[in-house]
């Protein structure tokens, strides 16, 4: 492990020592906050990957893949399909509008204290929200290669982010971002290279220091009835059967069509952790005890192994397989048994191929139901049928994706960091190219994590696929691939820092509350707010461990599209647009969104740990709350259309 | 104010609608594609499973379209708009 330590030290401070050389320079506020206006387009471009693939790209959407296939890779599809809106539509109009913030560009032509304030506040929820997913993927990946607490692996990135933004603000920022960027995508095609040079075996290697180890099934006429222990109390009725071996240990299988196949378990009873029938000794944690799963069982062709595959070679070849996924199942003991005792069942799945390359595995299982099955249940909506619920979560995601990335107040700040409206145009365009690039490399990774043997059960969200997979290629490869995710966080997070700091500093002080402040105390004003955000980044990233980071990622990116995404496009589409239209559909946008969310069915499992009916039918807000921005602004704007008669006529971008 | 700075104000207040219109275009096309996706996935899932040439199915065809095209629609727009403003 030192050896890893060693790379991952050297290549962090590679990064950091770089960007502080190149980002040396910036005095004043247009330095601080958009890089002088000098960065380079193609720099710019791929600092616009390096800010936009944070944690959740590329530690989220591989583990998705992973363990819900195609399902994982709708996410790719919706992040990418999300430039096209912020090329095509955002990117010019935001460049000649505005200076240092988003809510210079929705002001521009109103110069309202309502809009600058909706626009600022909105910009805050949307970059904490991001926040704090980087923060927890930050403490996991720290956790995962040096085995540091928690603590102090999201201390450690927040405290490395204030450093970069003090320094030298957006300067430094984009440096860490652009070699962020190249180095991601540099090191992810490697990975993709190495995971189809390897080719898909039924008995993949594992990791070093965790060799894989096939699953096995054997007859149940083959178990004697002196070895089984008695079904009894909970076990009662399930289709598992408890076997003592030679050594007196209990394994659990699962009966299935007369063969008994291998499962895995974790029992806690009475302060004590059983995994496999082994009591875990007082520093070691399930996972050390668990197998590492995730294979192939069977390949097209009946062969063992495939050899070196090429790209369409391995989908084909991933078509055509079976694929060992896992299942599990809590089985708490009462009366009968040990009082309390809670066995988690982790068992074997064989699914197909064909099924894992298309929709409808994962989180949209039941897309395409047929039978007209309703929810159930006491909740107000027990009548809806469960397909139609499952396609308008689909389309409610695939929405808020692609109106969601043209909204991010952190992508925005970068249209202001190079020098005019060609260059703004360029840049998009090297990123669209980077960014894809790199969204068709998760598919290949994502499905090599699936049968790598390398999967760590106790990891449910498969936060950690992407690095152990690394893992399979050597411990050096896993130092590598684990430094990239750290820089990873590090580019994203200083990105929304300093679009934080922006909002407040530049929009609420100088804007809203018209301060008079000079160009020096801004920037110093600039700094300390970043401090700020970055001290409550850290402590939300130490409260929220427990949280899915794609989960709040995919909050931000609704209401970034529904607070801000209707307010952009009317501005630019509509001439009727007032000043209160545009503020009130901040405002109405963002409440609604946030409010879906707090009262869906994925927070109430996911952060209530509650079981009770949510109150609203399906977990996505877009389809409902995107539109009602739409709405508000349109209502607002006409009811109030007399105000901005008497005002000096507007210039108006008309299409 | 001299005619001369006038007259480029306007020149970029021309080129800025001109690149709009072709970015809308571009954006309503693609926008089709993608919810033809959508549609397809979520009315018609066998068609997503059919593999019509390459031994690769629908699914993955139309995703990976969806993620490569717009650097080509990215391509013709840069073209468009760099023709359009030159002299």
């Amino acid at each position: 492990m030192n050896a890893a330590l060693v790379i991952f030290l050297l290549f962090v401070g590679l990064v950091l020592g770089l960007s502080f050389w190149l980002g040396r320079k910036a005095r004043d506020a247009k330095g601080y906050y958009a890089a002088h206006g000098q960065i380079p387009w193609f720099v710019n471009g791929i600092a616009f990957a390096g800010d936009y693939l944070s944690a959740a790209s590329f530690l989220g959407i591989c583990g998705m893949i992973a363990l819900a296939g195609y399902d994982g890779f709708l996410y790719s599809i919706g992040y990418l399909a999300g430039w096209v809106v912020a090329l095509f539509v955002v990117a010019e109009p935001i460049k000649r509008l505005g200076r240092f913030t988003f809510a210079d560009a929705l002001d521009a032509k109103f110069d309202s204290r309502g809009i600058k304030v909706a626009a600022a506040v909105s910009t805050l929820v949307v970059s904490v929200f991001y926040l704090i997913p980087q923060m927890v993927g930050a403490g996991a990946v720290m956790k995962a290669l040096l085995h540091w607490d928690h603590v102090y692996g999201v201390m450690t990135v927040g405290v490395v982010v204030i450093a970069i933004v003090v320094t030298a603000g957006m300067v430094s920022t984009t440096w860490v971002q652009f070699i962020k960027g190249s180095l991601l995508v540099l090191l992810c095609t490697v990975l993709a290279g190495m995971i189809l040079h390897r080719g898909l075996s039924v008995t993949p290697p594992g990791a070093e220091d965790r060799p894989f180890k096939p699953f096995v099934s054997i007859p149940a006429d083959q178990v004697g009835a002196s070895d089984l222990v008695p079904e009894e109390g909970a076990w009662k009725g399930k289709p598992y059967v408890r076997v003592r071996d030679e050594q007196g240990i209990v394994r659990v299988w699962r009966l299935d069509g007369g063969r008994l196949f291998e499962t895995q378990t974790v029992t806690v009873a009475g302060g004590k952790t059983t995994v496999n029938g082994v009591e875990l000794s007082a520093n070691q944690k399930p996972k050390d005890l668990l197998r590492p799963v995730g294979n192939v069982s069977a390949l097209p062709g009946g062969v063992s192994e495939t050899g070196s595959l090429s790209p369409a070679g391995f989908l084909t070849a991933m078509q055509d397989s079976t694929v060992v996924a896992w299942g599990s199942e809590d089985i708490v003991e009462d009366a009968a048994g040990t009082p309390g005792a809670k066995t988690t069942v982790y068992f074997q799945k064989q699914v197909s191929g064909a099924k894992i390359m298309q929709p409808g595995m994962g989180m949209f299982k039941g897309l395409d139901d047929p039978t007209h099955k309703t929810i159930g249940g006491d909740g107000p909506y027990r009548n809806m049928e469960v397909g139609t619920v499952k396609k308008l979560d689909f389309f409610s995601l695939l929405l808020a994706l692609f109106a969601g990335t043209a909204s991010l107040p952190h992508i925005l700040i970068r249209y202001y960091t190079v020098k005019d409206q060609a260059a703004a145009r360029k840049s998009t365009v090297v990123g669209i190219a980077a960014i894809g690039f790199f969204y068709v490399l998760t598919l290949i990774i994502g499905l090599g994590a699936m049968t790598s043997g390398v999967l760590d059960l106790t990891d449910p969200k498969g936060n950690m696929a992407a690095p152990l997979l690394a893992h399979s290629f050597g411990n050096l490869f896993f130092a590598l691939i684990s430094a990239i995710a750290f820089t990873t966080i590090l580019g994203t997070v200083s990105g929304l820092i300093m679009a934080a700091s922006g909002a407040i500093v530049h929009d609420l002080m100088t804007g809203f509350m018209k301060m008079q402040i000079d160009d020096h105390r801004k920037v110093l004003y600039g700094k300390i707010v970043a401090v700020f955000v970055g001290v409550v980044a850290m402590v939300l990233g130490v409260l929220f461990e427990a949280l899915n980071p794609t989960f709040l990622v995919g909050w931000a990116f609704s209401i970034a599209a529904s607070a801000n995404l209707p307010s952009l496009i009317m501005l630019l589409f509509w001439k009727g647009t007032t000043k209160q239209g545009i503020t009130w559909a901040i405002i109405v946008g963002m409440v609604t969104s946030l409010t879906w969310i707090l009262l869906s069915a994925d927070t109430y499992k996911g952060v209530y740990h509650s079981t009770s009916t949510p109150l609203v039918p399906f977990s996505q807000p877009g389809i409902v709350t995107i539109p009602l921005g739409f709405v508000v602004l349109i209502v607002v704007s006409l009811l109030t259309k007399k105000s901005v008669r008497q005002g000096p006529p507007t210039p108006v971008l008309a299409v | 104010m001299s005619d001369a700075i006038k007259t480029d104000a306007q020149a970029d207040e021309a080129d800025a609608r001109r690149s709009a219109r072709i970015g809308l275009v571009l954006f309503l096309l693609y926008m089709a594609l993608y919810a033809g996706f959508a549609c397809l996935a979520a009315f018609h899932p066998e068609q997503m499973s059919k593999r019509p040439f390459g031994g690769v199915n629908v699914a993955i065809w139309y995703g990976m379209t969806l993620i490569v095209s717009p650097l080509l629609l990215a391509t013709i727009y840069l073209l468009m708009c760099w023709r359009r403003s030159a002299p």
